[in-house]
């Protein structure tokens, strides 16, 4: 027998911050005294509360032991950067030729922050959430990881709570449609933490469109966010929501993404997850009102040593609510996904309608891919439904298109975007698709 | 000089199974076969190796085109070296247009040659679809619908014969094209390559039923049976085959085992 040694230790390492660290920050963005006295009462949390490890059933099959806090932890080093630092394509208008507001961070640092006077017209308020905590303390305050995210509920959303780096802040008041999207940019070209928040407020009866890309330039050493993103979708609100992660490969995440969606309001959520070296993501939809409707679309692609865990739940807590969540996600070379789906009502919330569904394609025999699908219902009069699957990638339609010239590659790429098609249909925004679309071309093709 | 595919004693196992047991045909440009022969005789097999399916195994022999052996050959290479296969069951590909999944396949052709090429300019590209689409009578919404995807029996062959059309193979074919259509259908098709036929193009028509060569008249017959071609001749041994069935071939070639 050969003893194999590992080097990996046995528990996950554990960052080194402190309370002179959160108390440091506040003071450096000159918050007001309530936003610091929340920062520290969550350090408090923070404190208690164990690193998350395999022993807890939402973090049983997740590993992130490689993760060295030492040197992902250190705060990024903010740097005169210009908005130009960001790649071209990702400062364009993510949705029709026009946007409504233009907010763009670096290393965490505002770069740009643009809002065009239809917006402030309407009453619609759209800032970096610092800003947003001293000019609006009465917007922010009730709402600020007091109602969707909250800092109690794990260690990575108690620590986010106590040191979130920057943030944005979207607002749009009682029945006012924002007509032109809003569009937020976080991107790093420094490796260390970052920790990003994104609050949306649409109260009753308003309209908005938010789309978030998240990217990073590559690094030559580990980079740890840990975000939260919060919408609060009023009364007869209608929300449309895109999030797109295309983070360098030496990137750990862990955030907390969870939407409270009220009577007879309609959030459309899109997710597409590409980038990043691990990824710990917990999404969640609270239908709260009767009559909300929810339709979350879920895109994402794993390849080399990439390990993306994706937690989904969707809480019908009011009757004839419905939500349909649908990912489809691929994985090559050694990379591994997990999804976790749960669909969950409160007691007697009839007339609820929940789908969930998975789809892997699995594109190397090295890859894993995991897809547990979950219902807790506690009514009778309900319609609930999920599944998860798993294939390969087939190869008639790759010889089909390949016995006409077109090369293994080409072919494959296709048939994965027929895979994906479905999916990229439920979209409302071609400039998405066509990223997503760019993003499958590039692991499938780019990579080789 | 034209170009020739020689199949030359080609053994094919699936899964271990023999399945083509020496095969010997040569179809040269210009010329029209047709090789018939009953289910599971092996036909659609040599149809799949022709073009490369990596799904069977050759276990000896060769298959050459233009002076080539292409065995080794991905079936992309094939492809772009003048073969068509024109498919018994056409795979749907959602998401990719016919027009555009042609544009690809003309622009792999040309980057083979070049790798510097743009490839072809839209407006060329569109004359050469329309240009093609009115040859073979097809409405011209037919492009921009995605490959395959919710095609009818007869619109699916169709759309293998204005890919044909489109790529301008050298020696193409056509596997079991007649079956799951309609007479009407069947004449529609058959006219479509009728209008291709010529000096510069070979064909070789794979079927079961004599009916498409009412249509489609070759001047070289085989029959396939047991993975071997047992019979070969003119126009007339397909009418003879349509008199008397099969039985006499199963008769003559049984293999006894």
């Amino acid at each position: 027998m050969v003893a194999v040694t590992r080097r990996r230790p046995t528990a996950p390492d554990a960052p080194s911050y402190s309370r002179a660290d959160i108390e440091a920050l506040s003071e450096k963005l000159k918050e007001p005294t309530w936003l610091r006295d929340s920062r520290l009462a969550a350090w408090e949390l923070y404190e208690e509360l164990p690193m998350p490890d395999r022993a807890l059933e939402e973090w049983r099959r997740t590993d992130y032991r490689s993760l060295r806090w030492d040197e992902a932890g250190r705060m990024s080093a903010s740097l005169d950067s210009r908005l130009t630092a960001i790649p071209a394509a990702n400062r364009e208008p993510l949705a029709g030729e026009e946007q409504g507001g233009f907010l763009a961070f670096i290393n965490g640092e505002v770069v740009h922050s643009e809002a065009a006077d239809s917006l402030s017209r309407q009453g619609i308020v759209f800032t970096d959430l610092s800003t947003a905590c001293r000019l609006h303390e009465d917007l922010v305050r009730p709402n600020l990881m007091t109602r969707a995210v909250k800092p109690g509920e794990g260690k990575f959303a108690a620590l986010h709570a106590a040191l979130w780096t920057h943030g944005a802040f979207v607002y749009v008041p009682r029945g006012t449609a924002a007509e032109l999207p809003i569009h937020i940019v976080m991107y790093n070209d420094q490796p260390g933490a970052t920790l990003g928040h994104v609050l949306v407020i649409v109260e009753d009866g308003a309209q908005a469109t938010v789309l978030v890309d998240y990217l990073s330039a590559q690094a030559q050493s580990q980079s740890v966010y840990v975000g939260a993103t919060e919408l609060l979708v009023g009364s007869g609100a209608n929300l449309r929501y895109v999030s797109l992660q295309d983070w360098d490969r030496q990137m750990f995440e862990f955030s907390y993404q969870r939407a409270r969606v009220g009577r007879d309001a309609a959030l459309d959520w899109v997710i597409g997850t590409m980038g990043s070296r691990f990824v710990k993501s917990f999404i969640e939809v609270e239908l709260d009102g009767t009559g909300a409707n929810v339709q979350v679309s879920g895109m994402f692609f794993a390849d080399k040593g990439q390990f993306f865990d994706l937690d989904t739940q969707q809480n019908h807590n009011a009757p004839l609510t419905t939500s349909n969540l649908l990912f489809k996600g691929a994985a090559k070379d050694t990379a591994r996904s997990l999804w976790q789906g749960m669909i969950k009502s409160l007691p007697d919330m009839q007339k609820i309608d929940g789908f969930q569904a998975c789809r892997n394609l699995v594109l190397s025999d090295e890859a894993r891919m995991d897809a547990i699908p979950g219902l807790e219902i506690e009514a009778d009069d309900v319609r609930c439904t999920h599944a998860a699957t798993f294939g390969t990638l087939e190869e008639q339609p790759v010889f089909y298109l390949m016995s006409r010239g077109i090369p293994r590659d080409q072919a494959e790429l296709m048939v994965a975007e027929g895979f994906f098609e479905e999916l990229l249909e439920r979209i409302p925004f071609e400039r998405v698709q066509a990223r997503l679309r760019a993003s499958l071309e590039a692991k499938i093709i780019g990579s080789r | 000089m034209g170009a020739a595919l020689e199949i030359r004693n080609l053994h094919v196992s699936v899964e271990g199974k023999p399945i083509l047991r020496g095969v010997d045909l040569t179809v040269k440009q210009g010329e029209v076969h047709a090789l018939m022969g009953p289910n599971g005789s092996g036909k659609s097999t040599l149809a799949n190796v022709l073009l490369g399916n990596p799904a069977y195994e050759v276990t000896g022999g060769e298959i050459i085109f233009k002076g080539e052996n292409i065995l080794e050959q991905e079936p992309d290479v094939r492809s772009r070296a003048g073969l068509f296969l024109a498919f018994q069951y056409p795979v749907s590909i959602p998401g990719v247009t016919l027009a555009n999944f042609l544009r690809l396949a003309i622009n792999a052709r040309l980057k083979a040659e070049d790798p510097e090429s743009k490839g072809i300019s839209i407006g060329d590209f569109r004359k050469l679809m329309r240009a093609k689409m009115d040859m073979l009578q097809m409405d011209h919404s037919f492009a921009g619908r995605y490959l395959n995807e919710g095609f009818s029996g007869g619109e699916k062959k169709r759309a293998e014969i204005l890919q044909m059309a489109v790529l301008q193979p050298s020696v193409a074919i056509l596997d079991e094209t007649d079956s799951g259509l309609d007479i009407d259908a069947l004449r529609i098709v058959s006219e479509g390559v009728n209008k291709l036929r010529g000096p510069g193009l070979g064909v070789l028509v794979i079927t079961h039923y004599q009916r498409i060569l009412n249509y489609i008249r070759p001047e070289f017959v085989h029959v396939m049976y047991n993975g071997r071609i047992v019979e070969s001749g003119g126009p007339d041994l397909a009418l003879r085959l349509e008199e008397t069935g099969y039985d006499w071939v199963r008769e003559r070639f049984e293999v006894v085992e």
